[in-house]
Formats: C-alpha cells, sequence, structure tokens
C-alpha cells in the first residue's frame, strides 16, 4: 500500500457538503419539547439610573410566562467574568449581566420576558415599565481621561482602568527608550487612531439552556465552550460536572464569541426560574449594538532613527476603549500586541504604555489579530513615514532594519524569541508577484502628468504572534487560564479512528485539517477519520478555539496523541507478528519486522485483535486510545509581507485597489487550500478596517451604525482579486511546523492598504489619512496636504 | 426582530386592493416588493394593521407602449426593467440606474412603484423620475389621477398619495436619441447613493439642445438640478462648457450631513458626478 502524504495535500472540505446542503445545527435550529422563549429589553441611552422598573405588566400580555429584571435576580445572576486583570491595581468594576440600578451603554440588557414563542416575548417587552434618569454620556477616550469628565463607574473614582508599562530597559532587553530618542538624528511622531470595529460575524449569537435533564445543558454559539462552562459552574455555582456546554455548528466569531456574555447567563435565569428548555437569539440590531466591539484605541508613537535609515528607539502610548465593562479579555487584548511593536526590526530601545479607559460604550474586547492588527499597523506606518522623510524605498528602508535569515532564532527587544523566518524569500517572491518596478515607474509617469487618479503602493512586512499560548507565560502576564490544548485519538474495532480535540472551530476546518494530520500520523484513509469537538460531554478538556491557536497548539496534540497510539500497538503489532517490541517498525500504516517488507499488520488488524483480546501479550491492556495535552513552549512567529497597489481618485477622493499581492510564511501548510481561505478571509477584514468599517457612537453615546446599513461590511464587489502565495519556513517549536494562520491576513493587510492610500497622495503633501479612508477623508486630506500636482 | 402582528390581503384587482385599503382605514399599508417595508417593519419604525399585498395583481407588472410613453406597471420588478427591450430603448436611464439598485436578491424583489412609492431620497429610481419628466398614476377611490414626478415627491419618504391610493403605473414620455448617464457614489458596492446624479443629453450640430439633470440624495426629495440644465441649454457639447455648468449643481440643494459624508463633501461631489454624467451623457470626452 502507498500511502500519499495527507498533509500538504489541498483536499476540499469535507465539512462543506453539509453546511452548503443546509443539513446544519445552529443553535437557533434546536427545539427541545416545552421550550420558551426569551426577549431583552435593551437600554435605549448610554447612561443613566434606573428609578423605576416593574415587569408585571408584560406578565399580562398573552403567551408571557415569566418576566424579571436585574433587581430580581441581584443576588443569584454574578458578575460576568474578566479573566485578565492586567495589572495588580486595575479596577474591574462589577458586569452584572442585567443592569440593576444603572445602565452605562445602549443596548445594556435591562429586562427579559419569557414567553411561549418568540413574537410574544417581542410583543411583551413593550408592557415593562422603565424610567431612567439621564446621567452624563462618555464616549471619547481622551474627554474620559480628562479632569473633571463624567465617571462611568462613580464607585471607581476613576475612567483609567489600568496603566501597563514595557520598559525594555527595565526588563533588561534593551536600552532606554528616551535617551535614545533624545539621540535620534530623525524623529518621527504620529498619532494613530484604530477605529471602533464591530466583529459581525455571520450567525448571530444564540442560546439554548436546558434545566430538565441530570446535567444542565447549554447550547451556544460560541468559539469557547470550556471557559463558558467553567465560568458558568464557578461564577453561577452550578457543580461543574452537572453542566454540559455544546457549541453546534457556530457561524463565524472572529473574536466577538469569544466571550461569557450576558445572554448565556440570562438564559440560564429565565430556565432556572422557569423549569423549562428556553431559548434566545438576537437580531441584527441587538448583536450589533451589544456584542462587544473590537480595536478602538489611539496610538501615540516617536520612532527614533539615524539618518542612514537604522532605528534606534519606539516609543509607545496607547488609549484603550474598554467600553463600559471588562470583557474576558478586555484590559489584555491591546496588550496581545504589546510585545510585537517592534515587528521584524531590530530594535536597540523600546518603551510601550497603555491606558485602559471606560467609556459609556459596549464592551470592547478581541476581534480578529486582537492587539496585532494595531501593533503591526503603527510600526508599518510608521516605517513609511520613516522612509518618506529620508527619501528612501519602503522596501529598503526595511530590509536595512529587519532580522537577517541568517540571524535566527532572535531575541527582540521586546523579549520574545523569534525562532524561524525568511524576511527576503518572502518580500522578493511577493515584490516579483507584483511587478513592484513597473509600478514605481507607471505611479511617477502619473504624478508627472498630474492624472487625477493617482496611484500608490503600500508595503507590509509584517510578523506575529500566534498560538496561544505557552500557559507559563500566560500566568507571568497574569492571564487567568492555560493556554494548552488536548486530544484524545480513540481506534474502533474496524480500524476507523475518532480524533477528539478541544479546540472549537466555526468555520475554520479542523474537521478536514485534523482528519489528513491523523491520516498521516496513523496510515489510515482520510474519510476514515471523524473528528469530534465542541462538547463538553464528548470532549472534556480543551481551551478552545482564538488567536491562531488551533493547528499552532491543537494540532500538535493531535500529532502527540496520534504518535502514542503508534507507541501503544507495537507491543500488539509484535505479538501478532511474532517479533520483539523493538524490532517493530512503522510506516504508511502498517507494522513491520524490521526488514522485512512482506507480512505487516495494519493498525486495523491491530484493533480487531484488541477488540475480541483472544491473544494479548501478558498485561497488555485491550485499549489503542491514547490522549495527549500539548502546551506549546512558545509562540508561533508567522510573517510575510503584503504589496497594495490602489488607485486614489483624487478628486472623489475614492479608493480602489488595483492590485493586491501577499506572500505568507505560515509555515508547514496543512492544507493549502483552507490557508487561501484564511488569507482571503482575513485580507478583506483587514482591508475592512482600512477602507470601509467604523463603528460610531454621537456624543449621547447612541449607536450611529446599528444596522448593516449604516456600519458597512464590504462585499465581494468591492474586494479585490487577491495574488496568494507562500513561502514555508517551518515553526521550530511544533512537532509539524506550523504557524497558524488565522489571523496573519488582517494583520498584514490593513496597513498595506493605508500605506498604499498615503503613497498615492504624498505629492499633495498628505502624511496620513485616518481609517477608514472614506472618500471624504481622502478628499480633506487632499485638501489640507495643500499642495497641488 | 420580529414585526408587530398584521393583517394580509392578497387582492387580484386593482379595484380590490383600492377597496380593501379603505375598508382598513388609515393603518394599511400597500406591499409591493417588501424590501424597504419589511426591514421597516422588523424595526417596528410602523405597525400597519393590515398589508395589502399587489403580488397577485398581475396587469401591474409589466413594461408597454402607449404612444409617445412608455408605460411601466407599479409592480415591475427591478430585474424586469434591467431585461427590458423598450426600456433600453426608450429610456435606458432607467435601466443604467435600476443596475446600481441594491444587489441582485433586492432587485428581483423590489419593484419600481415600491421605489418611488417609498420615496427615500438616497433612492436612485426618484431622481430618474425626475429628470425623465415622468408621471405618476395613481388608484384610490375617488378614481384615478395622474401626478407629474415634480409633484409627486413631497418630503423625506413622502409622496402626493393619498394614504388610500395605489401607484398603478409610471408613464415615462419616450426619448429616442438622448444619451443618458447615472452617476451613483455609495460608500459600499451594494448600498445607498451617498450622491447620485441622472443626466439625460440631447445633442443636435455639435451643440446641447437639452438637457436633463436630477440629484440623488442632495436634499429631503430628489431634485432638478436647473441651473445646470440652463446653463447647458445651446452651448457646444465640448469639455469647458460642461465643466461649467457642472460647478452649479449643488445650487438649490440642502444636502444631508449623516454617518456616511458631510453635506460639505456632498456639495463638492455633485459637481464631479454632475460634470462626469454630462460628459458620458452628451458624449464629450475628458471633462
Ligand atoms: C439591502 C437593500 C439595499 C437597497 N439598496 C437600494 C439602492 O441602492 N437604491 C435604491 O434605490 N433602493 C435600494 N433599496 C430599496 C429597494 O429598491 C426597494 O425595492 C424599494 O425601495 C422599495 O420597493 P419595494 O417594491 O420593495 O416596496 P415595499 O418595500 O413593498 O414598499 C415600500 C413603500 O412603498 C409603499 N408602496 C409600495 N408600492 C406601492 C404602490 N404601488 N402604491 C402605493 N404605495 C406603495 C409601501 O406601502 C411602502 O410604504 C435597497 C433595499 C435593500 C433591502
Amino acid at each position: 500500500m502507498t500511502v500519499t502524504a495527507e498533509v500538504g495535500a489541498a483536499r476540499t472540505r469535507k465539512e462543506d457538503a453539509r453546511l452548503i446542503e443546509g443539513r446544519t445545527t445552529w443553535t437557533e435550529n434546536i427545539t427541545l419539547p416545552g421550550m420558551l422563549h426569551l426577549a431583552i429589553l435593551r437600554s435605549p441611552v448610554a447612561h443613566a439610573r434606573i428609578t423605576h422598573l416593574d415587569t408585571a405588566p408584560a406578565l399580562r400580555e398573552p403567551g408571557v410566562v415569566a418576566a424579571f429584571c436585574g433587581r430580581d435576580v441581584a443576588e443569584v445572576q454574578g458578575s460576568l467574568p474578566c479573566a485578565w486583570p492586567v495589572t495588580a491595581e486595575m479596577l474591574a468594576p462589577p458586569h452584572p449581566p442585567l443592569a440593576v440600578d444603572e445602565v452605562r451603554h445602549v443596548g445594556e440588557a435591562v429586562a427579559v420576558v419569557v414567553a411561549r414563542d418568540r413574537a410574544s416575548a417581542q410583543d411583551a417587552l413593550a408592557a415593562v415599565e422603565v424610567d431612567y434618569e439621564p446621567l452624563p454620556a462618555v464616549v471619547d477616550l481622551e474627554a474620559a481621561l480628562a479632569e473633571g469628565a463624567p465617571l462611568v463607574h462613580a464607585d471607581q473614582g476613576s475612567n483609567r482602568a489600568y496603566t501597563w508599562i514595557f520598559d525594555s530597559a527595565q526588563a533588561g532587553t534593551g536600552g532606554d527608550a528616551d535617551a535614545a530618542l533624545a539621540d535620534a538624528e530623525v524623529v518621527i511622531r504620529r498619532r494613530y487612531r484604530q477605529q471602533r470595529l464591530i466583529p459581525a460575524f455571520m450567525e448571530p449569537r444564540s442560546v439554548v439552556v436546558d434545566p430538565t435533564g441530570e446535567q444542565l445543558t447549554v447550547w451556544s454559539s460560541t468559539q469557547i465552550p470550556h471557559i463558558l462552562r467553567f465560568f458558568m459552574a464557578l461564577i453561577l455555582g452550578i457543580p461543574e460536572h452537572k453542566v454540559r456546554v455544546i457549541a453546534p455548528d457556530v457561524g463565524g466569531g472572529f473574536g466577538g464569541k469569544l466571550q461569557v456574555v450576558a445572554e448565556e447567563f440570562i438564559a440560564f435565569l429565565a430556565a432556572q426560574r422557569t423549569g423549562k428548555p428556553v431559548k434566545y437569539t438576537e437580531s441584527r440590531s441587538e448583536s450589533l449594538m451589544s456584542a462587544h466591539h473590537g480595536r478602538d484605541q489611539i496610538q501615540y508613537a516617536e520612532l527614533g532613527a539615524r539618518r542612514d535609515g537604522t532605528v534606534t528607539a519606539l516609543k509607545v502610548h496607547l488609549l484603550a476603549n474598554m467600553g463600559a465593562y471588562l470583557g474576558i479579555i478586555t484590559p489584555g487584548t491591546p496588550l496581545l500586541g504589546a510585545l510585537m511593536y517592534n515587528g521584524i526590526y531590530k530594535f536597540p530601545a523600546y518603551h510601550f504604555e497603555c491606558e485602559g479607559v471606560f467609556t459609556t460604550t459596549v464592551t470592547v474586547d478581541a476581534y480578529r489579530g486582537a492587539g496585532r492588527p494595531e501593533a503591526t499597523y503603527l510600526i508599518e506606518r510608521l516605517m513609511d513615514e520613516l522612509a518618506d522623510e529620508l527619501h528612501m524605498d519602503p522596501l529598503d528602508l526595511r530590509r536595512r532594519n529587519w532580522i537577517g535569515h541568517g540571524e535566527f532564532p532572535y531575541t527582540t527587544v521586546s523579549g520574545m524569541r523569534y525562532d524561524s523566518g525568511n524576511y527576503e524569500a518572502a518580500t522578493d517572491r511577493a515584490m516579483e508577484l507584483f511587478g513592484y518596478e513597473e509600478l514605481r515607474k507607471e505611479q511617477a509617469a502619473r504624478r508627472g502628468s498630474g492624472d487625477r487618479v493617482q496611484l500608490g503602493l503600500g508595503v507590509s512586512t509584517y510578523t506575529e504572534a500566534c498560538g496561544w499560548a505557552p500557559s507559563r507565560i500566560l500566568g507571568q502576564i497574569r492571564y487567568a487560564g492555560g493556554g494548552w490544548e488536548a486530544a484524545t485519538v480513540r481506534v474502533l474495532p474496524t480500524g476507523k479512528v475518532e480524533v477528539v480535540t478541544g479546540t472549537s472551530p466555526h468555520g475554520q476546518g479542523h474537521d478536514t485539517a485534523w482528519s489528513q494530520i491523523a491520516a498521516d500520523q496513523l496510515g489510515v484513509a482520510f474519510e476514515d477519520v471523524e473528528v469530534l469537538h465542541g462538547d463538553t460531554r464528548i470532549a472534556p478538556h480543551g481551551w478552545d478555539t482564538y488567536g491562531s491557536r488551533s493547528a499552532a497548539v491543537g494540532a500538535a496534540a493531535v500529532v502527540q496523541a496520534c504518535q502514542r497510539v503508534v507507541e501503544k500497538t507495537k507491543p500488539i503489532a509484535a505479538h501478532l507478528l511474532e517479533c520483539d517490541v523493538g524490532d517493530v517498525e512503522f510506516s504508511e500504516g502498517t507494522f513491520r519486522v524490521r526488514g522485512t517488507p512482506e507480512g505487516g499488520k495494519t493498525l486495523a488488524d491491530c484493533a480487531l485483535a484488541v477488540f475480541v483480546a483472544h491473544d494479548l501479550p501478558p498485561g497488555v491492556e485491550p485499549d489503542l486510545d491514547a490522549e495527549a495535552v500539548y502546551d506549546p513552549v512558545n509562540f508561533s512567529f508567522p510573517h510575510g509581507t503584503h504589496l497594495c497597489a490602489t488607485e486614489v481618485d483624487t478628486e472623489t477622493g475614492r479608493v480602489s485597489i488595483r492590485s493586491y499581492v501577499c506572500v505568507d510564511d505560515v509555515g508547514k501548510v496543512v492544507n493549502p487550500l483552507i490557508v487561501e481561505g484564511q488569507i482571503h478571509g482575513g485580507v478583506a477584514q483587514g482591508i475592512a478596517q482600512a477602507l470601509f468599517e467604523e463603528a460610531v457612537y454621537d456624543e449621547d453615546g447612541n449607536l450611529l451604525t446599528g444596522t448593516f446599513v449604516d456600519y458597512t461590511p464590504p462585499t465581494a464587489a468591492d474586494l479585490p482579486e487577491l495574488v496568494v502565495d507562500r513561502t514555508e519556513t517551518p515553526a521550530l517549536d511544533h512537532p509539524l511546523g506550523i504557524k497558524g494562520v488565522g489571523e496573519t491576513g488582517t494583520i498584514a493587510s490593513t496597513p498595506a492598504v493605508v500605506n498604499a492610500v498615503v503613497d498615492a497622495l504624498r505629492p499633495y503633501g498628505v502624511h496620513d489619512v485616518p481609517m477608514p479612508c472614506t472618500p471624504e477623508r481622502v478628499w480633506r486630506a487632499i485638501r489640507e496636504g495643500g499642495k497641488r500636482l | 426582530m420580529i414585526p408587530l402582528s398584521f393583517g394580509y390581503t392578497p387582492p387580484s384587482t386593482v379595484d380590490d386592493a383600492v377597496r380593501a385599503l379603505a375598508d382598513a382605514g388609515e393603518d394599511a399599508k400597500v406591499l409591493a416588493g417588501g424590501q424597504s417595508l419589511v426591514p421597516v417593519l422588523r424595526l417596528r419604525l410602523a405597525a400597519p394593521s393590515v398589508l395589502v399585498d399587489l403580488g397577485g395583481i398581475a396587469p401591474l407588472r409589466g413594461v408597454r407602449e402607449e404612444g409617445d410613453e412608455l408605460v411601466l406597471g407599479a409592480m415591475t420588478r427591478h430585474a424586469d426593467v434591467l431585461h427590458d427591450p423598450l426600456v433600453a430603448r426608450y429610456a435606458p436611464l432607467l435601466a443604467q440606474a435600476t443596475a446600481l439598485v441594491a444587489d441582485r436578491q433586492t432587485r428581483y424583489l423590489g419593484t419600481v412603484g415600491g421605489s418611488l412609492s417609498h420615496a427615500d431620497p438616497a433612492g436612485d429610481l426618484p431622481a430618474v423620475a425626475l429628470a425623465l419628466d415622468a408621471t405618476m398614476e395613481a388608484v384610490g377611490p375617488d378614481g384615478a389621477r395622474r401626478i407629474p414626478a415634480a409633484d409627486f415627491f413631497v418630503d423625506y419618504l413622502t409622496t402626493a398619495l393619498a394614504p388610500g391610493e395605489v401607484l398603478v403605473a409610471i408613464r415615462v414620455p419616450k426619448r429616442d436619441g438622448w444619451g443618458t448617464r447615472y452617476e451613483k457614489f455609495s460608500r459600499v458596492a451594494q448600498s445607498w447613493a451617498l450622491v447620485g446624479v441622472a443626466a439625460a443629453v440631447r445633442r443636435d450640430n455639435g451643440g446641447i439642445a437639452e438637457a436633463r439633470v436630477a440629484l440623488t440624495n442632495m436634499g429631503s426629495t430628489p431634485l432638478r438640478a436647473r441651473a445646470v440644465e440652463e446653463a447647458l441649454t445651446g452651448v457646444p457639447a465640448s469639455a469647458d462648457p460642461l465643466t461649467a455648468a457642472a460647478e452649479r449643481a449643488a445650487e438649490g440643494t440642502r444636502p444631508p450631513t449623516d454617518v456616511f459624508a458631510s453635506a460639505e463633501y456632498r456639495t463638492h461631489l455633485v459637481t464631479v458626478l454632475t460634470r462626469r454624467a454630462l460628459a458620458a451623457a452628451g458624449g464629450v470626452h475628458a471633462a
């Protein structure tokens, strides 16, 4: 039997037929006998004291079974978890699932109606009586920190949740940034704004809670069934073994479902009070205003360099919007990039400071890339600004400063140890595919002729840290969770295989990728592997899916478990082959006596022998299954070069992307189709930040972008054809050399696009266009630049 | 979200529809393609007692010729308009604008009559109706009447239709040999216009004999750009006079400031788009 390698093969995804044909179990599809439906009354105002709230009138409405508000459950509802107290002094105000006395953002849950059908629940909300006494809203980050600003949480005494500092001189990883800036021949100072974004997953959040069984069963459209189970047990006081959490088919998350949400707790409270299964599914409008948002930071930066282009110092000061309440990793989200602002460059000195700020807006938390898009944006924008200042080509400047291929492993100024990388190879390939030199010529010609459509070339040579995360490091940075991942491999009597994973896919294709890995490791057919996940009864151990960790951590556990199966099988194979265990070798799915090509035993042969257990070696248990828990020793560092060419209509300000090339190095590729899909989606979201999306609150804290008419995610019609290629430099700290690809596209692309926009407009005196680079903003930047061609 | 509950009547003739509306009183609403009305219901911004669905009234759908006019049934879908040979020949501006309305799915359900009755100032077809001097044909309890486009759009989301009236047809004068162009500028491909310009130009001996220009989303109703039209009449069909005329596009407009763009930007944008629309419609290069 010749076995072709599965890892690396462009297999179409095994889950797709089911998804396309609608044979899916979304949480919303779950219907249980006697099930009740919830509707949630949400605050229409940003900040107010609740002076009167009466749910009793709703009880008189048709079909209504129960109605309650925060005061009714104040003693039992607990406080939603924040798992990342980034400093010992961090302010962590209570986060009630249902507001009790005060509301602090539009969309905050205020009261609940439980009815026999969804429409009745919705209708009865109008009968709930509630009076608000307005309190001042504070939406703007800098206004919230100003002297005398209205407080979001009066009892906390401040809107500043924390200040977190990294300093390379103090950490012993580099020099003193202030001193280096003082000595620098050139200093670039900039202020950038990471606008507020909405993850806008396709499937709205939905939860079903069934209290009628021995175990409380919770179905939720979540990325984190294991973490949810843990926190429901811990906070709501349900014994952990009495809770089962299932993440059935989940339609996207992008970090937006990496959250323990009020609605999950509220559904539990409703189920507990009625003794019936209950369901809640949010509308799109509810989702846009009450599911957590992303980014929303102001970045101040100073970059020091010598006139020859060598960078000498980087100083970053962030203001990060927390929203009104801390979500599960709200405080840590901006810090996920703290140690990556230096990018791929050899900075000798670095200082980073971040202030977390409360505002009367919905929680801000992880959104695809979380922290690293902001870091990459800042450094890649600054490198372009420096290149402009020094009249250097932006790629030449980067080459002068990046870590050379021969210098790995390299410990950066922030103390991160980059295991491997080849920035030269990725950049050369990208330039070739892009036609960099030709485009520069065309740009010069258009500038020369005063063309109303100007061409801009944008560069982003990025890296990021993914594979969250070594548990030991998580502990050091005060994160309350671990970062290992678990896998179980079960060999069934007929030789078919079940792989149980602690990762929880919601669109990524783990079923396919894990099958490919197990097929190679065990020498079984791809079709003979079933991947099980997303149910704490089936997959009890795991840390779920986010932070590009599933392949980088979870797949390593699958490899280890498979290897353990092989080791466990060897004594049985030896017994069947009548040889010494030491003489058994395993390759291409067959156990053979070393040096004897004929007469081997397959895994299936051994599985059957184990199943009947008629003739096993003494002391060997009839079982081939194996478990593994893999705790990574390091992050992995995908990198790559993205090049973007934009055409900017200088009359209207419209930006069109003419071509986009990405050459990514995500280490060993398990499935090129999945990798390309991840890059396509990631780049789309990164372009969306650069050009299209922004969540906007008015001064009073009303969300102005509360529907998809106003919050404008691009569609295929707005996006360019992507040229996707890659280099493969294996990660050294992963058994298969995998790095992770879930966030690279988003992290890399935003600065590539904005750099291209600014590059097009440099002759007009433009140094920046705030994101998203809408036509109006581009038009204003040209006017304010004050120069004409 | 879920709409409040409502009654539903599917009449099979216009008379039945008018009667159903009269019976149901003030709170009844006509349902056409539902592409604007259903979202309004779902957001509970309206709570009609009864929806009178025109979908089953076959004669309301389709395009025919009547003398010097094209008659579009109110229930003609956007997708029908796109593929209609009479529209292509006599009112290509309508097809050009319709091609830019929403997305493919919406175009299969949304109707010409619904778009005009809804009278969203950001909608693309009202400006086209204005530019083409269309006439609306409505039937109500007191019989049929015709309303010129210029009188039809009264205010934001408000038309001259009385509550019990049904728009049954749109009459468009045939324009053979006019050059036309709809310039739409939006944030993302499948969204509403920040600004739109509908232009129709008739050339004569190298000059511009007549021009019709109407603007989308430059006020609470679609607006005729009279100043531009006047500035164009009789000028040579060349770049400079077109540009000069287009500069006047914002005269008399009151564009909104919203989350997408400021009034100031719209005021600028409308001149650029008008110039481009006129150049394309007038066959003038490089204006
Ligand atoms: C996602 C999306 C994007 C869109 N983008 C655009 C766009 O870019 N440009 C654009 O122009 N439009 C856009 N639209 C609107 C679309 O063109 C709608 O089809 C149109 O506005 C309404 O037509 P309808 O047939 O669906 O009417 P309905 O939604 O059924 O009705 C709209 C209103 O008109 C009334 N009405 C309808 N027909 C009649 C009649 N015959 N007599 C009296 N009253 C009537 C109804 O009572 C209701 O008040 C978009 C819609 C959607 C859903």
